[in-house]
């Protein structure tokens, strides 16, 4: 890597109670990047920015600012801020008084307060908002008083604990885009944590994919979705279509009763795999042209495409079509090589995948959206 | 909606009748007394007044000491106890409530036995061959009895309002550079202004207008605005210049719960 690594974590591990929240994590931050921990609810991502931030103390491992440990360094002397999940600005004060809040612990003198704040207003959008209470204003203004009184102290690094967690959909997706600007603008290194893989894709430069207190995958947005490495990562960041292949020999594999080509290598013989091929990859030709042949179980319209679930031999998979088709009929899939992914087996194996008992609403069960989460209290 | 209405007139009908008959007619009492003689209007029992000035000034006083020593012990008492373990929560809670489980006046009695002349302490004391200490009598007992009487009632609203606070905002402080002091004085004290407000208020009160604690403690020899009362209601001729000061006691109250609530934020206000 050409960047500067800021942070570094080495084999960190952390038990709450006797349940391991974090399990021998090794994290390397570059400078100047947009950093997202995503993972379901209990990864361990909260738990790693509290580590970082200074506010849990790790039981093993290391924890190195700038090359050097940060060990029984408290918070305030982190050169790190935080933009806090429910912000927890400071209610006996007003917006002006919030974002001064640093620059007045520095005793930096007033006009430079003044001129400073006025300048983070300004960037947040919220000029004028001086002399109101915190408590009269929405979430979204809220929200960018944290922003702005966390990056008045110019941190080399920005921690965000599911900032946009509390706002509805509309406004998060224009803080996305206004958080990515600012990090731009700004140069400061932001860690993100976040359960939301959309989030997770639009903003980030790397993005780190947690589950069950270890890292899954560490990488660009891209290589995250293209090229999972497990099956969890393939069914947390988008949707996908995995089920059980045999590696016949370098780019070619055998699944659901058919030999595909694929542009994959380097797997033993006859190995044994887990395939990955998005819904939105699969064409859906007559039948007697596909490749795979299977009945539509269910047709749901999604505005850009329709959502439909073809039953072959059995497994349930997910496709996603501009040209409509009827439930019952029976249909042909066609798979470019290119639509292939193939991954080594993994403890995740066979958990995810198959859309058999599928539905939006339960899926969003599944989600972690609660706002509130805890992870990581005792 | 009408219904409700009825019903929640109905239940509050016994207890708009107690008010009257035992809150409000008392003090449209108090105030006949306060401005009339033998029957008659009159002023002159103001004119007395001055001569309680001094009386007025000690309890003040009084009442303040007790107050600030409260506070300060109270404070970081009920803030240790908020921040311990459910266990110890519990049991200091047990601790703190015990007392005032048992009646006021027997409190007092019990502090005395201990702190008397022939009590506890002092036989402990005469026993290693020390001096005695003269504490029941002396302004020091006295606020004592104050401050022992009373420390519940600050200790319990501040308690309530540091559990009350989100421990997000001493991160955030933290945060922010806020050392351990720092955080304390910019962040916790004010969002626990209002457990502060109130416990000062309950503890202020009580104290100022005490007479018991003054007699049993001071053994009579400290005399304070409710020992004055007390003494002009014992005696018929001085009825009416009991009411006046009984009144001007209740404004000084009065005022100082108003200003007690300049302090506290919107949020909730004194909990008297």
């Amino acid at each position: 890597m050409e960047k500067e690594v800021i942070i570094d974590l080495t084999d960190v591990s952390k038990s709450f109670d006797g349940e391991i929240v974090l399990d021998h994590i090794n994290l390397k931050i570059h400078d100047k990047e947009f950093v997202t921990l995503l993972g379901p609810s209990g990864c361990g991502k909260t738990t790693t920015l509290r580590i970082i931030g200074g506010f849990e103390t790790a039981d093993t491992g290391d924890v190195k600012f700038d090359g050097k440990s940060v060990k029984g360094v408290p918070p305030h002397q982190r050169p790190v801020n935080t933009v806090f999940q429910k912000y927890a600005l400071f209610p006996h004060l007003n917006v002006f008084e919030n974002v001064a809040f640093g620059l007045r612990l520095k005793k930096t003198p007033e006009d430079t307060i003044r001129a400073k704040v006025k300048e983070m207003l300004s960037m947040v959008n919220l000029k004028g908002f001086e002399r109101r209470r915190v408590s009269t204003l929405s979430g979204g203004q809220q929200q960018r008083v944290a922003i702005a009184r966390a990056l008045i102290n110019e941190p080399e690094v920005l921690l965000l604990d599911e900032p946009l967690g509390a706002l509805d959909l509309k406004l998060r997706k224009d803080m996305q885009n206004e958080l990515k600007k600012i990090q731009k603008a700004t140069g400061i290194t932001f860690i993100y944590v976040t359960h939301d893989q959309e989030e997770a894709l639009s903003m980030s430069d790397t993005v780190v994919v947690m589950a069950n207190g270890q890292i899954q995958q560490i990488g660009s947005p891209t290589d995250i979705y293209n090229e999972p490495e497990n099956a969890f990562v393939a069914d947390f960041i988008g949707e996908s279509n995995i089920v059980d292949g045999i590696m016949l020999e370098d780019y070619k594999v055998r699944f659901s009763g058919h030999t595909f080509e694929c542009v994959d290598a380097g797997f033993e013989k006859n190995q044994k795999v887990d395939v990955v091929v998005r819904p939105e990859d699969v064409d859906v030709v007559s039948s007697d042209k596909g490749m795979l042949q299977g009945t539509v179980t269910s047709v749901t319209f999604k505005g850009v495409h329709w959502e439909i679930i073809v039953d072959i031999n059995g497994f349930k998979w997910m496709i996603q079509t501009t040209d409509f088709v009827a439930e019952g009929e029976h249909i042909g899939l066609f798979i470019e090589p290119e639509a292939i992914h193939i991954m080594n087996k993994s403890e995740f194996s066979g958990m995810f995948g198959d859309y058999s008992s599928f539905s939006d609403e339960l899926d969003q069960l599944a989600d972690p959206t609660e706002p509130e989460e805890e992870e990581g209290e005792e | 909606m009408k219904k409700g209405s009825l019903f929640q007139k109905m239940a509050a009908a016994p207890h708009i009748v107690w008010m009257v008959l035992f809150i409000v007619a008392p003090m449209l009492f108090v105030l006949y007394f306060a401005f009339t003689e033998d029957g008659h209007f009159s002023l002159s029992n103001i004119s007395t007044l001055s001569q309680y000035g001094n009386v007025f000034v000690l309890s003040i006083a009084f009442a303040l000491i007790a107050t600030v020593i409260c506070l300060l012990i109270g404070y970081p008492l009920a803030y240790f106890m908020a921040r311990s373990k459910p266990k110890t929560q519990k049991l200091l809670m047990v601790l703190i409530m015990l007392p005032m489980w048992c009646n006021l006046l027997i409190r007092t009695y019990a502090l005395m036995a201990l702190l008397d002349n022939g009590g506890l302490l002092n036989s402990f004391l005469e026993s290693m061959g020390l001096d005695k200490l003269r504490i029941v009598g002396s302004d020091f007992g006295v606020i004592l009895g104050m401050v022992y009487d009373f420390l519940p009632y600050m200790v319990l609203p501040i308690f309530t309002s540091i559990t009350k606070l989100d421990k997000r905002y001493i991160e955030a402080a933290h945060d922010l550079g806020c050392n351990n002091i720092q955080t304390m004085t910019k962040v916790v004290l004010p969002l626990t202004a209002s457990g502060i407000v109130s416990g000062v208020t309950m503890v202020f009160v009580p104290s100022i207008s005490t007479f018991y604690i003054s007699q049993k403690l001071g053994a009579g020899k400290i005399d304070l605005i409710g020992d004055t009362i007390e003494r002009l209601f014992q005696n018929t001729s001085t009825y009416n210049v009991g009411a006046v000061i009984s009144l001007v006691m209740m404004i000084l109250i009065l005022i100082s719960v108003w200003i007690m609530n300049k302090f506290s934020d919107d949020e909730g206000g004194v909990i008297i």
